[in-house]
């Protein structure tokens, strides 16, 4: 653990604030306040803060359906945020996007995306992008284990190779794509050895551990900022919740859940370890909680009462110009 | 003024426009000429038909790119490197391979400059090949504009002949949303006067090709050139036919249409696709709402029938509309009632 304080406060405070504005966001939705799905991040957290804490803001990420903790990762303020998934008007994406797209390209964040594997050819044209203009920044497309079966991800991952891109392809293995598990869809069993069947050096870490994750990251961009080409992370984290916000989870029993919540809490496991190695303490971790909270309900609670788009936003910005 | 083909013009297009901007590129199978890096630059294939011949020898590697068989890893690549600043030129050969990649375009490209609330769009063009004619058969031949079409965010052009190809190209390029350009097979060899500098052609205005005050002909592409072809031998009977070419499909320039539709209160649409929710149609269907009361027959519409294109050319040769399908339709009505 070679983190100074300041970066390990800002990796738990990032991470708590992924675990609460989701944990609010499902509070909300379940209130009948958010449209459309919310899909929780929980128990995933250590991946976006591991793999974003290499990035800034001149780097770019291509996010999932589950994206609230990459936008947070990749430091989109949790207000905008706020507004967006209850689609009001001066949300990030001014209501248009909702919680599946929420974007914002000042932060290199190029989207959450709905598509299941859409990320990863995005990601690709980030990284031509940064090869054209003979910049060192990188590229992470963020790919979930249902995903990683998408003939676009493999798509990808081979023109990132053949074009030798600064693309790096982080694999969040939670377990399950939508209903179905990783031991029934993913038919090698591996995805990190078959991301490096590609022809690029993969990784396979624990998705619980902050500083696995954060370790394989810091060799994956080293690399790829030197423009030897594409790495892969596979973390491995399962998710707490369902697919999406509602989802019976018949597919798995209660205990496996509540062990999770026992024995898999990346903040859990990040908070024991730094005070076991560190100088901060249950009460630095403590404050932290307590701020991320109040900031928390407040951005709601503001975006709750937030102007809605306007009837006639209906119908702008189809097109820059279009007659 | 030099006479060239549409492909030269397609090439003087994108060669100008990398001169002039940086940020452009060239991305596809085989632009650079395979394996992206040719044995002699100057011999350098430039793709199937050879659009792109020389691009490689003259912007180098990195910006005419050679790529794996890889349609969506293509159109995702230009999406997310337009995204984030490029105008990229995606080259997808045959528009039927739209089927292993149209996700990268229609969910992804179009709908981010909406989907991000305008922080930005896909500065992209889609360069693709449509059309029957050279007995490629069902996967190699289709003219499946009208699904572009239906897609907001798109915009599609299909130019008709060199000059319009040249101007249209490199608007499209500068424009900052995706344009989906479709380049028929059977143009590439023909010629028109074009001029060597730049030019731009609107998108979204139409181009009356021949006045004519007894009926008038709607054509997209290729089809221009039957109509005109059926025009002159109406003209010998004492048909007055009005030829227009739309040059984009989306946006559709229906002022010019109606204005020409007020004059002469018949119609017929001719287009190569096949015709269940084509051009044809929706031109068909906007005239009869926004230019009723100038109609002084029924619209004809003038299209493949609803069949895949057979490769046997004997076969082929009855898909397409031709100058008599067209000059039969005109004849219809402009002697009803």
């Amino acid at each position: 653990m070679n983190l100074d304080e300041a970066a390990l406060r800002h990796a738990y405070e990032t991470m708590r604030l992924m675990r609460i504005f989701d944990e609010t966001g499902r509070r909300e939705f379940l209130a009948g306040n958010l449209p459309g799905f919310i899909h929780m991040y929980c128990g995933e957290e250590a991946i976006a803060a591991g793999i974003c804490a290499h990035l800034t803001d001149a780097d770019y990420i291509a996010s999932t359906h589950r994206g609230h903790g990459h936008c947070i990762a990749k430091g989109c303020t949790i207000e905008d945020m706020a507004l967006e998934i209850f689609c009001r008007r001066d949300g990030l994406c001014r209501g248009k996007g909702g919680s599946m797209h929420i974007a914002d390209l000042e932060k290199g964040m190029l989207g959450a995306n709905a598509i299941v594997g859409g990320s990863a050819p995005l990601a690709v044209g980030a990284a031509l992008k940064i090869k054209t203009r003979g910049d060192s920044n990188v590229a992470v497309a963020f790919i979930g284990d249902g995903a990683s079966n998408q003939g676009t991800v493999f798509e990808a991952m081979n023109l990132a190779v053949v074009l030798k891109l600064p693309a790096i392809f982080a694999y969040e293995n939670n377990g399950y794509a939508e209903m179905t598990g990783v031991d029934y869809h993913c038919g090698s069993g591996d995805i990190a050895a078959r991301a490096g069947a590609f022809g690029m050096p993969a990784h396979k870490v624990d998705g619980t551990d902050y500083f696995a994750v954060h370790e394989a990251m810091a060799a994956a961009v080293e690399h790829a900022r030197a423009g030897k080409g594409p790495v892969s992370i596979e973390c491995v984290a399962p998710r707490w919740y369902g697919h999406f916000e509602g989802d019976p989870q018949a597919y798995r029993t209660k205990e496996e859940i509540a062990e999770l919540e026992q024995t898999r809490d990346p903040l859990t496991l990040f908070r024991e370890r730094v005070m076991a190695e560190s100088t901060l303490t249950e009460a630095d971790f403590a404050a932290i909680d307590a701020a991320v909270s109040e900031r928390i309900e407040a951005a709601m609670d503001a975006a709750r009462k937030a102007p809605l788009p306007e009837p006639a936003d209906l119908y702008t910005d189809v097109y820059e110009v279009y007659d | 003024m030099a006479k060239i083909t549409m492909r030269e013009a397609i090439n003087q297009a994108m060669r100008l426009e990398m001169a002039r901007d940086p940020d452009v590129i060239l991305i596809g199978e085989d632009v650079a000429g395979g394996r992206g890096c040719p044995v002699d630059d100057k011999e350098a294939a430039g793709g199937v038909m050879g659009v792109s011949a020389g691009l490689y020898g003259e912007f180098g590697a990195a910006r005419v790119i050679d790529t794996p068989i890889t349609e969506s890893a293509i159109m995702g690549a230009a999406a997310g490197a337009a995204l984030t600043g490029l105008r990229p030129i995606a080259e997808l050969m045959f528009a039927d391979f739209f089927g292993v990649c149209f996700d990268q375009v229609y969910n992804q490209a179009a709908k981010f400059r909406y989907m991000f609330g305008g922080q930005h769009g896909a500065p992209m063009v889609v360069r693709t090949m449509v059309g029957a004619g050279m007995g490629a058969g069902p996967q190699h031949s289709q003219a499946i504009y009208p699904i572009f079409a239906h897609i907001p965010g798109l915009k599609v052009v299909l130019p008709s002949g060199a000059y319009d190809a040249k101007g249209l190209l490199i608007q499209s390029i500068r424009d900052n949303d995706p344009v989906m350009f479709c380049e028929h097979k059977m143009l590439y060899g023909e010629e028109e006067e074009v001029p060597e500098e730049s030019y731009q052609i609107p998108l979204g205005e139409a181009r009356v090709v021949r006045e004519g005050s007894d009926v008038t002909v709607v054509a997209l592409g290729r089809m221009v050139h039957l109509a005109v072809e059926a025009a002159g031998e109406l003209e010998e009977q004492g048909i007055s036919v009005a030829v227009i070419d739309p040059r984009t499909i989306s946006p559709l320039d229906v002022d010019t249409i109606l204005d020409s539709v007020e004059e002469t209160g018949r119609v017929v649409v001719v287009d190569e696709a096949t015709p269940i929710c084509s051009m044809a149609s929706e031109i068909a269907s906007m005239i009869v709402s926004d230019g009723f009361s100038s109609l002084r027959a029924p619209i004809r519409k003038v299209t493949a029938p609803h069949t895949p294109v057979p490769a046997s050319p004997v076969l082929e040769a009855g898909y397409a509309p031709t100058a008599a399908s067209i000059r039969e339709a005109v004849e219809a009505v402009y002697n009803y009632r």
